[in-house]
Formats: structure tokens, C-alpha cells, sequence
């Protein structure tokens, strides 16, 4: 049989063979590539892989915790939470430039803040905007927000030299329309974020509006501090304020969405991941009372006649703080939205009053003659004088070559201890000061500081003044300053102290009317006198009295440092006691009359004081209590400038007791022209 | 298997053919796997959408194959200016009335089926570039064969990079050479056509540019360069291969399953079509993106015998074709999924989403079973005949 050419099988030649060969050898080849490049992906370094889709496709949101309400003792409601939608500017999407310019603006500006007040000169200035490009931005962004190119940038600026990554608000409760198109622009403005927010709400605007404080974003080196040790970056955080104090309690918890993106940022729907749901703050229970609060704010706001001053309002008992007030106030609604600096000064700045300046806790103040009862109480305490001691009061007294008087001038003739706080006599605490600076121990310093006029009363508010006691070593260390001083800015003279002056009788004579160098707040005056009302506990002045939750269940009380106890003599202190009890009360007394419509049953104890600053009208102050019952009282107030203590800080007083024991009054009656 | 067969063709002689079980396993196998990665790749708002098109077009691609299995593949060999007609024509049917699609003209619009002639393209130019061969395989050293060989191949790649189909215009060029090294052509050929080459890339790639002309279009070059540094921007070539890895990586040795993300939610644009590979990768891990790799080395490795057990060297020229065809793409298109290969649009055979590429694919595996069943009949013919 012979086969066709075409049906004749391929005798398969040694060429073809090979390259046949060959074929299947690069085929071979290719795969290992191929499966050994896939084990080193899938198996060798298919973890990091794993981290990085997840990564792809989960993105944490940040859902904000409300913070907890603020409550006054009743439980009406100070301070809460509003939502609001926030425009604001990612920091991270500007120019490395601008974030230096703020950096370097905030050192400036922080340097000028230390300096005293009066020289500190002229405010830092915002720098220009460094770069035509970001000028366009903001001024794009401007024309949307209805803001200059200039404004943003000094927000910008302010806000990252406070904190340097934190979102910079732009624009609170923005209308619709600028919202929809800056959300459907969103190329358009890089960095321009619109949120929802829980931004803080006080209903009844100024009310004690220097205690509650701020919030905001929490900064760097907070985040690195103990207290701040299980806080998110991004958190907002008290910053000032009773937010501040108890931030812990009613900061709450941020919550976190974890959504499931696709690769254009959109949510999807079939979102399994796990919320973790934001737990709210809790609330906090001031002891405040919010009537007496109102009526102290509008007692110290119409008598004190637009001057500058503050009050506090105690228990004696326990410390627990009734109401403080200071004046000038604001409103710090207005504060949670973005202002301009101008504005800003306008309403918060030093020619405004600096109304955000807690005078009661933070003011430095000489307390004129309410510093007496303790001038006595030292000197009988150390054996110095005894409770029978009598001065003639001849109207002046002379120390030094230097001529003491009486304030208007009058002579009281024999005063005793309980008289010489009755009329508020100058000549017997003269005498006393003369006598207590010949004795080593200083036995009126020394009381001073035991009853804590040297130390901050560990009130849980921030900034608390810490008091000035004058003695020779405090007077040799303000020479040492000022020399410094002299030195280091090679001027004359630095105005702090006179170089060439002693520590000499005079100034101890003017420390025991409360002069001299000897400053207090008015909350440390009030913590004194609660000592004296309530037998000798210096207590620990609070604000804060319970954490709740928002149905009001007690579920903490705020533990406060126990009192300290003073071992008073009984015959000195009822001596003090009467001779208060007499200045509100008797004939002669430095504020009878301006209780008259109490009943007998609140004996009210009171002492005027009219402090001198120099170059300064003198200032209005009066430190008064209720003893016993079960509703005791103790009322500070003082009047900047307000003249003597009965015209102004006494009736503040009364107005404050006649709320608190609910006395119709309108404490107008009487007016001492002696302090 | 080896019944006698009747010595007229008749069909019902036809139907008993032998076939390779193998290859129809590896084939299935792909088949199997291309449909469960089609759906894992589909969003669910869109159901079972592409998974049951991708069924239809293996179905009526398996029934076209098992026709042309049980054919001779032999007379193809008198078509071959007719096949190479029907190519040219098609392709530039597609240049011309084709529809536009990311920036390419890749296929023609028919109701239910976009045809796109490149795919189609590939298997007749196996055929017409083997029966030009076997013509002239005693003018082996003639330069003509060679250089008219790599003419043949070279005119339809330029017409379908003016589409542009890169991608397809490489696998074209890649069988022209495979033919010629397999046929028996000379070294000193291949050493003369890479002087060559070499000098065409020099011109294209600086002198052309130069005097301001383009014959890369930019996002060619992109993508051909990508993977010498892939990139985050999801515009840019380099964010498919970065995200293409990711995929495969997360899949780690058995895969994320239903928790697959990287292919289920965009992050890897064309996961369907292109980026398959990375599906599997990422669904089903080593083990999964293991089991396609062996289904198509099984695939590979029986071609490469049904190119051994031809009948004639026609039919081994198609087979080996067909071999180097399906070789490279796989080659090029996993890749450019595990990050070692350039991104140059090239579908992986059998596995991708799509009519065209399926059913070309799958006639290419009927012209191989015909091959094999050619073989066997011509062997045992043989046997039988030594026998007697």
C-alpha cells in the first residue's frame, strides 16, 4: 500500500525535535516564574498585603461624644450642647509656609502674654499671607463664606498657633446654600471640611459666664500628658474653666464609625464592620445655686454702677460655693463661633474690662479693712494684746515721722477689740501693727498664712490667685526683682520696688488695715471669714458637688480636700464675732442700717472695707456671714474703684443674703462715710 | 478510543473521533473557574448579569469547538487567502464602524454581542501563518520566507495598533516568531529580525518623537512603564498594578472569600476582564490562583503534544501556533497581575470576561482536539497498515 505525501505521518527531525524541546523548556520556565512570584506575594508577604486592602477599605470616622451637661444645685440646666454644622479647613492641606508663619506668630504672642500689662505694647500683627497661590484660595474661599482673603488667614493663624493641627473653624451654622455648593465643590477648596458638631450652649448667657470655661481640640502636648492618658487625638477637652477641672467626667467618649469604601471614597452598603458607639459625658452638679447667682450678678452689675468687681457666696460650713460672680461679664455663646480678632477685643479685650478674667478666684486685690478681724485674731491668738485691751483713738496715730489717720478722719475715742471692728477704728489696728513689728515672730503674718492668705484655697477652678502676705523677706525679694530687673533691661527704674527703701514699722502698721503690700482674692477673704463663722475650719472652696447622669442619679460626689482645722481661743473669737455682728447691727456700726429689713432671727455679721491703690479711687469692699441654721452664708464683694464699703460691696452683700434667705429688701438703707 | 474507523468521513464516523480528555479537562476546569471569578467580581446590585453571559458564550464556544474538533483541520490549508481576507477585513471593520471604548476601538456593536475582531484575529493568522510555512517549508533558509512570513503577521499588527490594540498586535508578532523558530528557520534570521527590531524601537522610541511625531500614544507608554513603579494615583496605570498585587497578596494561602474587598468594591478597576487573575488571587489565594496556573500548564502541556502527534507539519505548525498564542498571553496577563509584566490589555485566555476572547480561545482548542483526533486516526491507520 502506498500512502499519499500528504497522509504521510511527520517524521518528527531532530531540529523540530529541539526546538519543540526548547518550546516546552520556556514554557516551563515561565511558569515557575510566574508560581514563585505568586508564593512570594500570597505567602511570603501576603500579610502586609492583607493590612493594606483593609486599609484600602476602611475608614474611621470620628463620631464626637456629647459632653455632659453643667447643672446648678437644683439641677437647671447652665450649660449644654447644641449641634451646628461647621465649615472648617483641614490644617494638613495647607502650605508648610502658613503652618510656620503660625508657629512663629504664636511664639511672639505667648511671649508678649507674660509681660505685666502695662508692657506689653502693641498686639502681635498677623504676618501677611505668603503666597499668591494660598491668597487665591482664600480669597476663592472667601467670596463663598462672605469673609476677606485676610480674615481667613488671620483664623487661620490664630488657630494653629493655639493648636497647630487641629481643624481651623471658618464658619459656624452656614447657610444651605453655602454648604451644598461647597460640598458639591469639594475639588474646588481642598481641605474644606463640613461637619457636624456639638458645640457648647448656655442658656442663660452671661450667667457665671467665667466659670464654666472652654473646650477645644486637644493640643500635643496635652496628649502626652497623665490626666489626658486615654484621649484621641482630636478630642475636644476643657480647656479653661470648670470644663477644664472636671473635663474627665464630662468629656465622654468619642465614638468611631468604620465604614466600608470603594476605591472613589463612596460608603458602601453592605457595611459590616463594628461601631463603636460614642458614650456621652456626664453630668456635673455645680453647688451653685442659679437664683442666687442671677441675683448677685444683677446686685453687683446695678450697684456696682458699671464698675469692675466680683462677689462669691459660700456655705461656711462645707465650702460649697453659692455663687460667684465677676464683672464685666459676656455672654460666651458668642465665643463658640468664630469671631474676627477685632471682635474679638472689642468684646474680650483688656479695654473691655478683660470680662473673661475671674476677678472672685483670680483678682489680686488689698481688702482695706476687712483684713482686720484677722489682725485681731492674730494678735490675741499670740498673746500679744488680750480681749480687754482699750486704745485711745485720738483720729491718728504717728509711726516713723509718718502720720496714720483715721479714714474721714474721725476720733472714736477708747476702743476696744469689739468696738474697733464696730467702727472700723484704723488707729487701734495702728497700734497693733506698730506692736506686732516689734515682736520677731511677725504674729500677723504668721495668722495670716495659717488662716491661707499665702496659698491658693484649692478652689477646682484654674488660675486661682495665691494671695500676698507682706513681710521683710517678701519685701527683700521684690528688691531683688526689681534689681534684676534694672539689670537685665538696663532701665532706671522697673517700678516694682524702691530700692532704697527698708522694710521699716510703717509698713506693718499699713498691712493691719489690709494695705501694705498685702493682697487677696476675694474668694481667699471669703474662705477666712467662713473660718470665723463657722469656729475655725479653713475648708476648701468647690463648685462642683456631684456627677450625675442625665436623669440626675447621683452617681459620684466630688470629694474635696478636707478642712483645716485653727484652734481658736473661744473669748477672742466671740470677741471678732461680736464686734462684726455690731458693724451691721449697732449704732456706730460701719454698715448698720443696710440689714435693717433682715429678720433678728439671720444674724448677719459684716465688715466694711476701703482699699487704696495708688493713683486709683479707693475700692469697695464688704465681707459679711450668716452663722448657723441650715442655711448658712458667706458673701464677698468688692467694687474696683468703688469708693467706701458701705455705699457699694455692702449692699451687693445684702441683695445676695436677701435672696439667699429670701428677706424683701432693698438694701439701700444707711451709708457709712468711715470704712 | 482507538476503534477502527470507517474509511469514508462520514458523521457518524465523525462523532467517533477520538478527543484528549485532558485538554478538555484543563478547558472546563478554566471554564469552571472563569464563572465562579466572573460572579465573585460582580457587584451585587448586578446579580448574575456577566456570569450568565460569560455561561452562554462558553456553551455556544464548547458547541463551535466540538464542530470544528470533529473536522479536518487539514482543509483549512486551501482557505488560507480566504481566512487572511476574512482577517483584514475584519479587523478593519472594526477600525472603521466599531464603537469607542476607553479610548479604544476595540470591537463592532451587534445586538447582544460586541465583536471584537483582534480576538478572532489571533486563531486565523495561526492558521494562515501555518499553511504559508508548510507551503514553503523546503525555502526555510530563503530570507523571503522569513521576511514574508513576519509581513504577514506585521500588517494586521499595525492595523490593530492604530485602534489602538497594543496588546493584540504583540500576540501577533509573538506567533509569526514562534512559527519561524518552530518551522526551523535559520538563527541567523532570528539575529537579523532583532538587528531589526532593535532598530525600529530605537526610531519609535527617540527618533520619530523627536521630528514630533506619535506612534505611542502617552498612556501606552504609561502603562507599558508602569510596572517599574507602580504608583497610588488611581488615574495612572501604576494604581491598577499597585492595587492588582494587593489583591493577590490579601489573598494570602486560601484567600478572603466573601470578604474579598480589593475586587468586589473598585479598588481594582476591570477586575472582570484584565485582572481576573488578581479575582481568584484574592478570593481563593495561593491555593486558588495554584489551581489556574496548573490548569493552564495542563492546558500547555497538552497542546504542546497534540503539536507532536500531528498528522503533518500543517497541523503541527497550528498546534505550536496555538501554543505560543496561548503561552504568552497567559504569561503576559498573570504577569501583569502579580506585577511582572507590563499593563498591556491582553485577556487571559479562557479565564476573562468576554465573548470574543472565550470563543476564540475556544476554537482554538477545537482546531487542537481536531489535531489530536487527525493524529490518532492517521497513527492508528498506520499501525493497522504496518500490521497487515
Amino acid at each position: 500500500m502506498i500512502q499519499r505525501p500528504e497522509d504521510r505521518l511527520p517524521t518528527i527531525s531532530p531540529r523540530l525535535a529541539l526546538r519543540i524541546a526548547v518550546l516546552g523548556f520556556v514554557a516551563l520556565g515561565l511558569f515557575a516564574l510566574v508560581f514563585f512570584r505568586l508564593w512570594y506575594l500570597q505567602v511570603l508577604t501576603g500579610d502586609q498585603y492583607l493590612a493594606e486592602a483593609r486599609e484600602n477599605r476602611v475608614r474611621e470616622l470620628r463620631i464626637q461624644a456629647p459632653r455632659g451637661d453643667i447643672v446648678d444645685r437644683d439641677g437647671r440646666t447652665l450649660v449644654t450642647n447644641t449641634q451646628a454644622t461647621v465649615v472648617s479647613l483641614d490644617p494638613s492641606r495647607l502650605p508648610q509656609t502658613e503652618r510656620d508663619l503660625a508657629a512663629t506668630w504664636g511664639q511672639r504672642a505667648g511671649r508678649r502674654e507674660v509681660l505685666p500689662k502695662g508692657q506689653r505694647g502693641r498686639p502681635v500683627p498677623i504676618p501677611p499671607i505668603p503666597s499668591r497661590e494660598l491668597r487665591g484660595r482664600f480669597e476663592s474661599l472667601g467670596r463663598v463664606l462672605d469673609l476677606g482673603a485676610e480674615e481667613i488667614h488671620s483664623r487661620v493663624i490664630r488657630s494653629l498657633a493655639v493648636v497647630p493641627y487641629g481643624d481651623v473653624n471658618l464658619a459656624v451654622d452656614a447657610d444651605r446654600a453655602v454648604l451644598n455648593y461647597l460640598s458639591e465643590r469639594s475639588g474646588d477648596y481642598p481641605g474644606v471640611e463640613i461637619t457636624q458638631r456639638y458645640l457648647r450652649e448656655y442658656p442663660y448667657d452671661e450667667l457665671g459666664a467665667q466659670l464654666f470655661g472652654t473646650v477645644g481640640e486637644i493640643s500635643p502636648e496635652q496628649l502626652e500628658q497623665e490626666r489626658y492618658r486615654d484621649v484621641q487625638q482630636g478630642t475636644i477637652i476643657g480647656q479653661e474653666g470648670l470644663e477644664k477641672s472636671y473635663d474627665r467626667y464630662l468629656r465622654g467618649q468619642d465614638g468611631v464609625r468604620r465604614v466600608v469604601v470603594d476605591a472613589f471614597g463612596r460608603r458602601e452598603s453592605s457595611d459590616q464592620m463594628k461601631d463603636t458607639d460614642p458614650v456621652s459625658g456626664r453630668q456635673l452638679r455645680l453647688s451653685v445655686d442659679l437664683r442666687l447667682q442671677e441675683a448677685g450678678q444683677k446686685a453687683l452689675r446695678e450697684i456696682g454702677g458699671g464698675l469692675p468687681g466680683a462677689f462669691v457666696a459660700m456655705d461656711p460650713q462645707n465650702g460649697e460655693v453659692l455663687a460667684m460672680g465677676s464683672y464685666p461679664s459676656f455672654d460666651p455663646n458668642r465665643l463658640t463661633r468664630p469671631i474676627t480678632q477685632e471682635r474679638y477685643e472689642e468684646l474680650y479685650g483688656e479695654e473691655a474690662g478683660a470680662p473673661r478674667f475671674n476677678r472672685a478666684v483670680s483678682g489680686s486685690y488689698p481688702t482695706g479693712s476687712t483684713f482686720k478681724p484677722f489682725v485681731a485674731l492674730g494678735m490675741l491668738q499670740s498673746d500679744q494684746i488680750d480681749v480687754g485691751r482699750t486704745i485711745n483713738d485720738g483720729g491718728s496715730i504717728t509711726v516713723g515721722g509718718q502720720s496714720f489717720q483715721n479714714a474721714g478722719g474721725q476720733a472714736y475715742g477708747s476702743v476696744g477689740l469689739v468696738k474697733s471692728l464696730t467702727v472700723s477704728s484704723d488707729v487701734y489696728y495702728y497700734t497693733l501693727g506698730l506692736q506686732a513689728h516689734s515682736v520677731d515672730s511677725d504674729p500677723i503674718q504668721a495668722f495670716a498664712r495659717k488662716i491661707g492668705f499665702d496659698r491658693p484655697t484649692g478652689i477646682d477652678l484654674p488660675g486661682e490667685f495665691g494671695g500676698t502676705v507682706p513681710d521683710e523677706e517678701w519685701f527683700n525679694e521684690l528688691k531683688g526683682l526689681e534689681q534684676e530687673c534694672r539689670e537685665e533691661e538696663e532701665r532706671r527704674s522697673c517700678g516694682i520696688a524702691d530700692l532704697d527703701a527698708l522694710w521699716t514699722a510703717g509698713q506693718t502698721v499699713q498691712l493691719a488695715i489690709g494695705q501694705g503690700g498685702f493682697q487677696a482674692s476675694p474668694l481667699q477673704l471669703a474662705t477666712a471669714y467662713a473660718a470665723i463663722a463657722n469656729g475655725g475650719d479653713v475648708v476648701t472652696p468647690h463648685l462642683g458637688r456631684e456627677i450625675t447622669d442625665a436623669a440626675d442619679v447621683t452617681l459620684q460626689r466630688i470629694e474635696t480636700d478636707p478642712a483645716r482645722k485653727i484652734e481658736f481661743e473661744r473669748p477672742a473669737l466671740e470677741a471678732v464675732r461680736q464686734g462684726l455682728f455690731g458693724a451691721a447691727n449697732l449704732p456706730g456700726g460701719t454698715s448698720v442700717g443696710i440689714f435693717d429689713d433682715f429678720p433678728s432671727t439671720l444674724r448677719v455679721h459684716g465688715k466694711t472695707g476701703t482699699a487704696q491703690l495708688a493713683g486709683k479711687g479707693d475700692s469697695s469692699w464688704y465681707a459679711g456671714y450668716v452663722p448657723g441654721g441650715e442655711r448658712p452664708i458667706v458673701v464677698v464683694a468688692t467694687v474696683e474703684q468703688g469708693g467706701f464699703g458701705a455705699e457699694r460691696a455692702a449692699p451687693i452683700t445684702c441683695r445676695i443674703m436677701a435672696e439667699w434667705y429670701d428677706v424683701d429688701s432693698e438694701c439701700s438703707g444707711g451709708a457709712s462715710t468711715s470704712d | 478510543m482507538i476503534d477502527a474507523p470507517k474509511p469514508s468521513p462520514s458523521l457518524s464516523a465523525a462523532l467517533r473521533l477520538p478527543f484528549d480528555p485532558l485538554l478538555a479537562l484543563a478547558v472546563v476546569g478554566l471554564g469552571v473557574c472563569s464563572l465562579v471569578a466572573v460572579q465573585a467580581s460582580s457587584p451585587d446590585e448586578l446579580g448574575s448579569y456577566y456570569v450568565v453571559r460569560q455561561a452562554a458564550y462558553f456553551l455556544l464556544g464548547l458547541v463551535l469547538a466540538a464542530a470544528v474538533s470533529r473536522i479536518d483541520y487539514s482543509r483549512l490549508r486551501e482557505l488560507k487567502y480566504g481566512l487572511y481576507a476574512l482577517l483584514m477585513l475584519s479587523i478593519v471593520a472594526v477600525l472603521v464602524f466599531g464603537s469607542v471604548s476607553r479610548g479604544s476601538r476595540l470591537s463592532i456593536e451587534f445586538p447582544f454581542f460586541s465583536f471584537q475582531a483582534s480576538e478572532l484575529g489571533k486563531i486565523l493568522l495561526v492558521v494562515v501563518l501555518a499553511a504559508f510555512l508548510t507551503d514553503r517549508s523546503r525555502r526555510l533558509d530563503d530570507r523571503d520566507t522569513t521576511a514574508r512570513t513576519m509581513l504577514l503577521a506585521l500588517i494586521p499588527a499595525a492595523v490593530v495598533m492604530i485602534a489602538p490594540d497594543l496588546g493584540s498586535a504583540t500576540v501577533y508578532v509573538v506567533v509569526a516568531v514562534a512559527l519561524l523558530f518552530l518551522v526551523g528557520t535559520s538563527w541567523k534570521h532570528f539575529a537579523a529580525l532583532g538587528a531589526l527590531t532593535a532598530t525600529a524601537v530605537a526610531l519609535v522610541l527617540v527618533a520619530v518623537p523627536a521630528v514630533g511625531l506619535t506612534v505611542l500614544e502617552d498612556y501606552q507608554k504609561e502603562r507599558l512603564t508602569a510596572f517599574l513603579e507602580p504608583s497610588a494615583d488611581p488615574a495612572d496605570a501604576g494604581y491598577q498594578q499597585a492595587q492588582s498585587q494587593v489583591a493577590i497578596g490579601s489573598g494570602q494561602r486560601t484567600g478572603r472569600g466573601e470578604q474579598a474587598t480589593q475586587t468586589r468594591l473598585d479598588f481594582l478597576p476591570e477586575a472582570r476582564t484584565d485582572f481576573i487573575f488578581a479575582v481568584v488571587g484574592e478570593g481563593w489565594g495561593f491555593v486558588g490562583a495554584g489551581l489556574v496556573l496548573a490548569l493552564y500548564a495542563l492546558l500547555i502541556w497538552r497542546a504542546i503534544r497534540v503539536l507532536t502527534m500531528a498528522k503533518n507539519l500543517f497541523g503541527a505548525l497550528i498546534a505550536g501556533g496555538i501554543v505560543a498564542m496561548l503561552l504568552y498571553q497567559v504569561f503576559i496577563n498573570v504577569g501583569m497581575n502579580v506585577g511582572i509584566m507590563p499593563i498591556t490589555g491582553i485577556a487571559l485566555p479562557l479565564m476573562t470576561y468576554g465573548g470574543s476572547s472565550v470563543i476564540s480561545n475556544l476554537l482554538a482548542v477545537g482546531l487542537l482536539q481536531s489535531i489530536y483526533a487527525q493524529g490518532r486516526e492517521a497513527s492508528a491507520r498506520k499501525g493497522r497498515v504496518a500490521a497487515t
